[in-house]
């Protein structure tokens, strides 16, 4: 019964991906096709590509990538809290601040050994 | 079962039961009523799109003292038929070392994210995608795989350039998805519902752009940020890194993209107009229920237009005041207005001013719980913005400090010499 309710999502996401699928396949059809090897080149504004373009990058992504892994789950914990909240009164007000307090906690000590800065 | 009326202006709100009723399989029935929806529902963007991409161009031209297209129909409004034709007639190139199968299906999923969006806007009270109960959880959801495109093109172009604009990109649209689900967090709990038919009952007495002003702000950036509009433009900062994690794409591949961002910055605005400014809510819905779509269409035409006006009126900011405005100044806010929010709630329930039952529709009795809620917001504000005043203010006269200091040194420096 629940999943039924999807079905409208499911049969959308099908319909999207023709679409774009459709689209993509008429332009291949439509347009030129006359590959050489300088025009398939990777665009470095006319130098001459050097080596892979898959190679070490800076530490600071993993950083961010981590930071939004932890806020993210914390923050999907609240939505059922909120949907419920009024009827959970005081009782959930003290046990969300419990966990907003620890959260807080674990923020401020992000910002304090610097993991915020973009250097 | 009831004899339902099946002439032409009621078989629209429920198409289904009157198939069925007309002597069809029940299940039938209900998958040809999904499929014409769903159909409905993917043309609308689509439709818009030809039209956004006009409108887009008129108001920067307008901002900037210029025309815009004028040539092609009436004001220029069929301009994006010819750009369409002319993406369509281009050559189609793969770069060498790429990884095809990732590479072209990039594109499907730009485009493919945006339009499943649109299956849980509620239009007016009767026509809505699928009305899931967890409606408002969906959106983040579905929004968040606008991300997995940007790495997907980035990593499979084989480009410095690409994998570069795709880094800085994802660290942008992931930063700004926290505050964006706090703020967020804020209309879900004034209704008790994820609902996206709920929240928008919910606002019937009053909008919650009223009740929560300051979540209603950082929703807008943060959908700003995440739809990369200006001053949060840095996926496409073309001095820096040429065209960020597409530049490898040509033709329609590329008009995907491009077709996938006006597309989402036209659906946030949606959004906000569904979650703030009382979707489709207006007087005379209750009889004529597709007035509805026109009040949401106004409403969102008027966010869209702000967010445009203010794209090509601000300055791009650099990528470190981009990432410190969002995890020191709005993530902290946010908590902050989260907590603010539950506390004027339980206020709210201690005093008994809260709205019950049929009083809920009503704007007198939405009253005092939305002088509550809009003086804590605007106690929020306040503070805050003083305290970033105050800091503001110190973080000048260090630098001042800094400044004359070396100064006086390279005063003494010279006249030893």
């Amino acid at each position: 019964m629940a999943l039924q309710e999807f079905a409208p999502a499911a049969a959308l996401l099908g319909l999207s991906v023709l679409v774009a699928l459709l689209v993509v396949m008429l332009s291949r059809l439509l347009g030129p096709h006359r590959p050489t090897s300088r025009k398939q080149a990777p665009y470095e504004s006319g130098m001459k590509p050097i080596g892979q373009a898959v190679r070490r990058m800076p530490v600071k992504f993993y950083l961010v990538a981590v930071l939004f892994i932890i806020f993210d789950i914390e923050v999907i914990f609240f939505l059922p809290w909120a949907v419920v909240f009024r009827d959970l009164g005081v009782y959930g007000l003290i046990i969300m601040g419990v966990f907003l307090f620890i959260l807080t906690v674990g923020f401020i000590y992000e910002w304090k050994k610097g993991a915020l800065e973009w250097e | 079962m009831p004899e339902l009326e099946c002439a032409f202006p009621q078989v629209v709100n429920n198409l289904a039961p009157c198939l069925a009723q007309g002597g069809m399989n029940a299940d039938l029935a209900n998958f040809i009523s999904i499929l014409l929806g769903v159909v409905l529902i993917a043309a609308l963007p689509l439709a818009t799109l030809l039209i956004l991409l006009v409108v887009e161009r008129k108001v920067a031209a307008r901002v900037q003292d210029r025309i815009g297209p004028n040539r092609v129909g009436p004001y220029g409004l069929l301009q994006s038929i010819p750009d369409a034709l002319k993406m369509m007639t281009k050559e189609d190139i793969t770069p060498a070392g790429a990884d095809v199968f990732i590479y072209n299906l990039a594109p499907i999923i730009a485009f493919a994210s945006v339009v499943l969006l649109w299956a849980v806007i509620p239009f007016t009270p009767l026509h809505i995608g699928a009305d899931l109960s967890i409606g408002a959880l969906y959106l983040i959801a579905v929004a968040s795989i606008g991300t997995v495109k940007i790495m997907v093109a980035g990593w499979s172009s084989n480009n410095k350039y690409a994998l570069l604009g795709a880094f800085r990109t994802i660290a942008q649209l992931l930063s700004y998805e926290v505050p964006l689900v706090l703020a967020l967090l804020i209309p879900v709990m004034i209704a008790g519902t994820m609902s996206m038919q709920g929240l928008v009952e919910a606002q019937r007495g009053m909008w919650f752009f009223f009740m929560a002003p300051v979540a209603a702000i950082m929703f807008f950036i943060a959908n700003q940020a995440e739809t990369g509009r200006a001053p949060f433009d840095l996926l496409e900062a073309e001095s820096e890194i040429i065209a960020g994690y597409n530049i490898e794409y040509s033709g329609f591949k590329w008009g995907m993209f491009m077709a996938g961002e006006f597309m989402h910055a036209f659906t946030a605005s949606v959004i906000f107009a569904v979650i703030f400014l009382g979707g489709w809510i207006g007087p005379g819905t209750d009889q004529l229920p597709i007035l509805g779509f026109v009040y949401l269409g106004a409403k969102t035409v008027v966010v869209y237009i702000f967010g445009l006006v203010l794209r090509s009126t601000v300055p791009r900011v650099r990528i470190d005041q981009l990432m410190s405005f969002n995890w020191k100044f709005l993530v902290p806010l946010a908590i902050i207005n989260v907590l603010v929010t539950a506390l004027l709630l339980q206020v709210v329930n201690w005093l008994g001013i809260a709205p019950q039952g049929d009083a809920a529709s009503d704007l007198i009795a939405n009253l005092p719980q939305t002088v509550v809620l809009l003086l804590g917001n605007l106690g929020v504000m306040g503070t805050v913005s003083t305290l970033v005043r105050n800091m503001g203010r110190q973080q000048r006269l260090a630098d001042e400090a800094v400044e004359a200091d070396t100064e006086v040194e390279e005063l003494a420096h010279a006249a030893a010499h």
